[in-house]
């Protein structure tokens, strides 16, 4: 290479470099929001939670126990989060590989928050680990638990935070102003792409994998040998549900960054995320519905455990699958980000139940989570959110790429 | 960590090979090859046990824990714990007061091994199911698999440890009893798991009034090498009877095997679909 890849010739350029950094390091724009506000003392609170947490031992902070041994950082901001980062890989799905340009304008703000959630799920594992400082184990040296579905799922997951930063990286690029660089990085686009999603099938499925071994430990309503299937079928409306959901929000909150061009076409687009919606789910329950009659547990279904499987399915599946189909007929925004609420709740509900509810349900003591790992829940998004905030009021996500790089890329 | 160059290439290879799922087998190497590598098991007999708590208090002496205070008492049902890595329970049955003692099970086919990422949790040639805490992460995967509700995370520590009962290993590589069945007099009983078995028929066939005539673990979870003989069924002495008779972790082989033919075929089909779409399109508009 006879040019360097990031424009800026050394010496005199390096100050400059430091001082580019520093100055996108500060805050734009009013400090004292109500978002703020709220978020800054739960994050402190949640950071000093942490610190609790690893002087004290897990015991401290968390109500996990000996029979129920993965908690609220492992159902919820691992196994559920995961869920809803899958827009990512059904988006770049859609725009790179069946060409339907319409959705190009989100693809970059759903990568990025694919890529962010995957990066503070490992995060909340990390919490989650009793040595963490063993982590590293399963990838160097020589302890391969090969046969380990976990291991898969803990490469897998890890390789495509890689493919995941891959494809965000033009946007990075065209931040830095860094032409070279955007051009050899929008090259390997198709190819992350293409590993990201064969990847994402893969720890999808995984995660449902997991409680394979689980069998009389979660209640059979629940377990069946088909998890890994219904997890990676769910992960495509719970994904799409939250770029509906996050859509919705963002217009607000970053209308100006919006481009008005994208502005106009973002209502068709929730038009036909809320078909593809639909028909997941429709394949979904139809699913769940074959192996349902399957596991014949008919007498199951008067139960108060029948009960709660009875609303997660008819409530949280079957109704915002109609609403789905009805907003994209009637073409009703409102309509389909009602439904994407009501989509999301369930996947939180589905996916805490499998791991977490409808584990043990027949264990003498339940498991409640404590305010404190609550709060550390939290305290993991809202720093997602916050780093997400910072990116996109500095490179162009939601709005449109710097006409060089428009140019170069055509 | 110092790992030499030639064991560095050889694990980036197998790395290589693991991720698309190469090496995937649904349980860890746990067949008994030949009688060299016979697995060790004891075998339990709960008809003699007078729950004397003898085995559970050498226990505890051998592994630094404390010494247990409370007695097996019937309508209680004591739990190993991070701290006591083996327990007496006592059963009001169908015949009389039974005790019967639970620890982990030796599983011919680990749960907690294969669910194990690190190998930390290890099914020994010598048959011990061994967990070894330089490798363990303390992720808690193999206590979500363990059918059997065994290992224990030491939840108060820093630094927690997986408890659990290894069959003193390092006794039985020295050659020596493991500490239970060295302190029992007649209950407990170690040996390979081919002269357990036979064993235990042999008490079954000469005093049948003493034992219902199967044994459990020998095909509960796909075989297990601790073995019980009893008086009552194993769901009189509070044995989970929904444990399936055959091996956990084939419930993931299904799963591992599909992962090589996924990192084939997915990949092939989204080029295909991807070049396809392209020449539709011809050359207009394009982007990225
Ligand atoms: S009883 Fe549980 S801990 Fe013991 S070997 Fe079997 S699966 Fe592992
Ligand atoms: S807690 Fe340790 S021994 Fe258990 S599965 Fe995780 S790494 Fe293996």
């Amino acid at each position: 290479m006879t040019s360097p890849i990031i424009p800026l010739t050394k010496t005199a350029k390096d100050q400059s470099t430091w001082r580019f950094l520093m100055n996108e390091l500060k805050p734009r724009g009013k400090w004292l929001t109500p978002f703020n506000l709220i978020s800054i003392p739960i994050i402190l609170v949640g950071l000093a939670l942490i610190v609790i947490r690893f002087t004290e031992g897990l015991g401290a902070v968390s109500n996990i126990n000996q029979e129920i041994p993965w908690g609220l950082w492992k159902g919820f901001n691992v196994v559920t989060g995961v869920a809803f980062a899958g827009g990512a890989y059904v988006l770049t799905f859609i725009v790179y590989i069946l060409k339907v340009d319409k959705f190009h304008s989100i693809v970059r703000v759903t990568v990025l928050n694919g890529f962010l959630a995957y990066l503070f799920y490992a995060g909340a594992l990390v919490l989650d680990l009793g040595k963490p400082w063993n982590i590293f184990n399963p990838i160097i040296g020589n302890n391969f638990g090969a046969s380990s579905v976990l291991f898969l799922v803990a490469w897998h997951f890890l390789l495509y935070i890689v493919a995941q930063l891959i494809e965000f990286s033009p946007a990075v690029a065209e931040w830095l102003g860094a032409r070279r660089a955007h051009k050899l990085l929008s090259g390997l686009t198709l190819g992350a792409v293409i590993f990201g999603i064969t990847l994402s099938t893969l720890h999808q499925s995984g995660l449902g994998a997991l409680f394979l071994m689980a069998s009389q430990k979660i209640h059979p309503l629940w377990y069946n040998e088909f998890i890994p299937i219904l997890f990676l079928v769910s992960s495509v409306f719970a994904g799409l549900s939250m770029v509906i959901f996050e859509g919705s929000i963002s217009q607000r909150v970053f209308f100006r960054k919006i481009s008005s061009k994208n502005r106009e076409s973002r209502n068709s687009l929730v038009q036909s995320l809320s078909k593809i919606c639909a028909f997941s789910m429709f394949a979904y329950l139809a699913m769940q519905f074959l192996v349902f009659i399957h596991g014949q547990h008919w007498d199951l279904l008067n139960t108060p455990m029948g009960y709660w499987f009875l609303l997660e399915m008819i409530g949280f599946v079957l109704v915002p699958m109609a609403l789905f189909f009805y907003a994209s007929r009637k073409s009703s925004i409102l309509l389909s980000r009602v439904a994407a609420i009501i989509t999301i709740l369930g996947i939180i509900l589905n996916r805490l139940n499998v791991s977490i509810i409808a584990f043990r349900w027949d264990a003498a003591v339940h498991y409640v989570p404590s305010w404190m790992e609550v709060v550390v829940s939290i305290t993991i998004i809202l720093i997602q959110i916050w780093i997400f905030r910072w990116v996109i009021s500095r490179m162009p996500v939601l709005d449109e790429s710097p006409k060089w790089a428009q140019k170069a890329s055509h | 960590m110092t790992i030499d160059r030639r064991k560095f290439f050889k694990s980036i290879a197998i790395t290589g090979m693991t991720i698309i799922g190469v090496n995937a087998s649904g349980a860890p190497k746990a067949k008994s090859e030949d009688e060299e590598t016979e697995f060790y098991g004891i075998l339990y007999d709960s008809s003699i046990c007078i729950g004397c708590q003898a085995c559970e208090k050498a226990c505890a002496k051998a592994h630094g824990l404390p010494e247990p205070t409370d007695k097996p008492e019937v309508g209680v049902v004591r739990k190993t714990s991070e701290n006591q890595r083996c327990v007496l329970n006592s059963y009001e049955t169908s015949q009389g007061e039974v005790y019967v003692r639970n620890q982990c099970m030796h599983c011919n086919e680990p749960a907690c091994a294969a669910a194990c990422l690190t190998q930390a949790m290890y099914k020994t040639k010598e048959g011990p199911v061994i967990w070894r805490e330089d490798k363990c992460m303390g992720c808690r995967y193999c206590m979500i698999s363990c059918p059997f509700d065994v290992p224990k995370f030491e939840y108060g520590s820093t630094n927690p440890k997986i408890q659990k009962c290894d069959m003193c290993y390092d006794r039985i590589i020295k050659g020596e009893k493991p500490v239970c069945v060295e302190t029992c007099g007649d209950a407990l009983f170690f040996g390979t798991r081919r002269e357990l078995v036979a064993e235990a028929r042999r008490r079954i066939a000469e005093i049948p009034e003493l034992y219902i005539d199967s044994i459990y673990g020998e095909r509960v979870a796909g075989g297990t090498g601790y073995l019980y003989l009893a008086p009552v069924a194993p769901g009189e002495l509070g044995f989970d009877t929904r444990i399936q008779p055959s091996s956990y972790p084939a419930l993931t082989k299904g799963f591992l095997y599909s992962v090589p033919s996924v990192f084939i075929l997915v990949p092939t089909l989204l080029l295909g679909i991807h070049e396809a779409t392209k020449s539709r399109k011809t050359k207009d508009e394009n982007h990225d």
